[in-house]
């Protein structure tokens, strides 16, 4: 026999595991676009942009069963919290997934062209917004602050590399504009991993919440 | 913010039985403070040492202090009566006098010296309306109180309070033996109330503690573990036993 308090513990398990899920598939989806560009792969460019409904159905499964259980709990306290920001995470989750289709269709448009430079610092940009990601779920599943809070220096680092692309593509962009499509392009690949720091962060900031009721800015 | 009641070092016994111990609180004048807490925690006991209605439990016995105003209604000094006059109170299962509708209402100000017809008319009238029960009831003044639904009766009683004009209105698990409708009305009448009224209620519903109260003190073995704005104990309470009581942990 079970109380209901241990059905409220199992259906919050249950949604942990759901956001956990499509976590997973984020973090594929990231590592899976970046490669597409680099080793000019269409069908894995393909994969990524198809499994955006995955995280779309996700993302309504798990906002079906907050509303659910908000309803036949009247979740307070840690459970409200646990609730709310699962609700906010997932909102995030999607956007980072958009991001690594967004990268995946720019891939599937210049992978036949020859690149205007060799890509290293993108692939760098790119493992830490992985990593970024990584940390940021991780904080999430151990409920760990200080793991949240350093996801600000991952941030930054990521803030950091794009503003040196921004710039080396702008020089590479002026000394011959026929590279100025391509290089567009690239930017945008860039600028999108940087706003992959910038959700990681909102999750950050809902792990703190969610542990501690306090709402920070872990970017400004 | 002014502070309409507060306990110092407040202990409470019953014979060995240390059901208080050492409450420090401060009730807000104009809001609404609930109580709430396990079975057997002390609240409801709280609650009524507010007009000393533990005075008539043998082998009961107070220690410290608790101010109405600056008042220390433990003196003995206070008049007990003149006390109850300004500290009404209202318990779990409606309790009318088995007499008129009227006669319930005019029942606290007659004992209190009002005699004329017309006053008394009007007291009970502004009683009456200030829960929600006139228009219900006007034709059927003479009938029993008893005749009433449940609900009705609890208004009742709240209005047989309000007739004496108090300070402060106690209740004791109001809602527990009302229906959903009836409660909701009762919630209603609640945050009314504290436009005039300083209102401490005990409830075992945190839903309604976090519906209408301002704010919520937890209490546990006799002790006040928490006690702070409802919003923030609803949202993220501070002591672990609070938040494991109010998500159903334990109790």
């Amino acid at each position: 026999m079970s109380t209901p308090r241990q059905w409220f513990d199992k259906d919050l398990d249950e949604l942990n595991q759901e956001i956990l899920k499509m976590g997973g598939i984020i973090e594929e989806q990231i590592y899976d676009a970046v490669e597409a560009l680099i080793r000019k792969d269409l069908d894995l460019a393909e994969k990524v942009i198809q499994r955006d409904d995955q995280v779309d159905e996700l993302q309504e499964i798990i906002e079906d069963k907050s509303v659910r259980l908000v309803i036949q709990q009247q979740p307070i306290a840690k459970d409200l919290r646990t609730i709310f920001a699962g609700i906010k995470l997932v909102t995030d989750l999607e956007r980072i997934s958009d991001i690594a289709v967004n990268i995946a269709r720019i891939a599937k448009k210049i992978l036949k062209e020859e690149y205007v430079k060799p890509l290293i610092d993108i692939p760098r940009v790119a493992k830490i917004a992985q990593n970024i990601v990584r940390v940021a779920l991780d904080a999430y599943v151990k409920r760990d602050v200080s793991m949240a809070e350093s996801l600000v220096e991952m941030e930054e680092a990521i803030d950091h590399l794009y503003s040196q692309i921004f710039r080396e593509l702008l020089v590479i962009m002026l000394e011959n504009p026929k590279t100025v499509s391509q290089a567009m392009q690239l930017i945008m690949v860039a600028r999108q991993l940087e706003r992959i720091g910038d959700h990681s962060t909102n999750i950050g900031e809902m792990v703190v919440y969610l542990e501690t009721g306090k709402r920070i800015k872990l970017n400004d | 913010m002014t502070s309409k009641l507060r306990t110092e070092n407040l202990h409470f016994y019953y014979g060995e039985n240390h059901v208080l111990k050492n409450i420090n609180m401060d009730i807000q004048s104009n809001r609404v403070t609930s109580l709430i807490g396990p079975s057997g925690c002390g609240k409801t006991t709280f609650l009524r040492n507010f007009n000393r209605m533990n005075d008539l439990i043998e082998g009961a016995r107070t220690e410290g202090s608790i101010f109405l105003d600056d008042e220390d209604i433990l003196s003995p000094n206070t008049d007990v009566v003149e006390l109850r006059k300004k500290v009404g109170m209202v318990f779990q299962r409606p309790n009318p006098f088995p007499m008129s509708i009227y006669d319930n209402i005019a029942y606290g100000p007659r004992i209190h010296g009002k005699r004329s017809r017309k006053e008394l008319d009007n007291i009970v009238e502004s009683s009456l309306k200030a829960v929600g029960l006139w228009d219900e009831v006007k034709d059927r003044l003479k009938d029993s109180a008893l005749g009433l639904s449940g609900g009705q009766q609890q208004r009742l009683c709240i209005a047989r309070v309000l007739a004496v004009e108090p300070e402060v209105v106690l209740m004791d698990e109001p809602c527990s033996a009302l229906d959903p409708i009836s409660t909701m009305k009762v919630e209603e009448l609640i945050l009314a109330l504290k436009e005039d009224y300083t209102i401490v209620v005990v409830t075992h519903n945190m839903q309604q503690a976090a519906r209408i109260s301002d704010y919520t003190a937890f209490f546990l073995n006799g002790e006040l573990v928490e006690f702070g704005p409802t919003v923030e104990m609803f949202h993220a309470p501070k002591d672990k036993r609070t938040e494991d009581y109010i998500t159903g942990r334990f109790g």
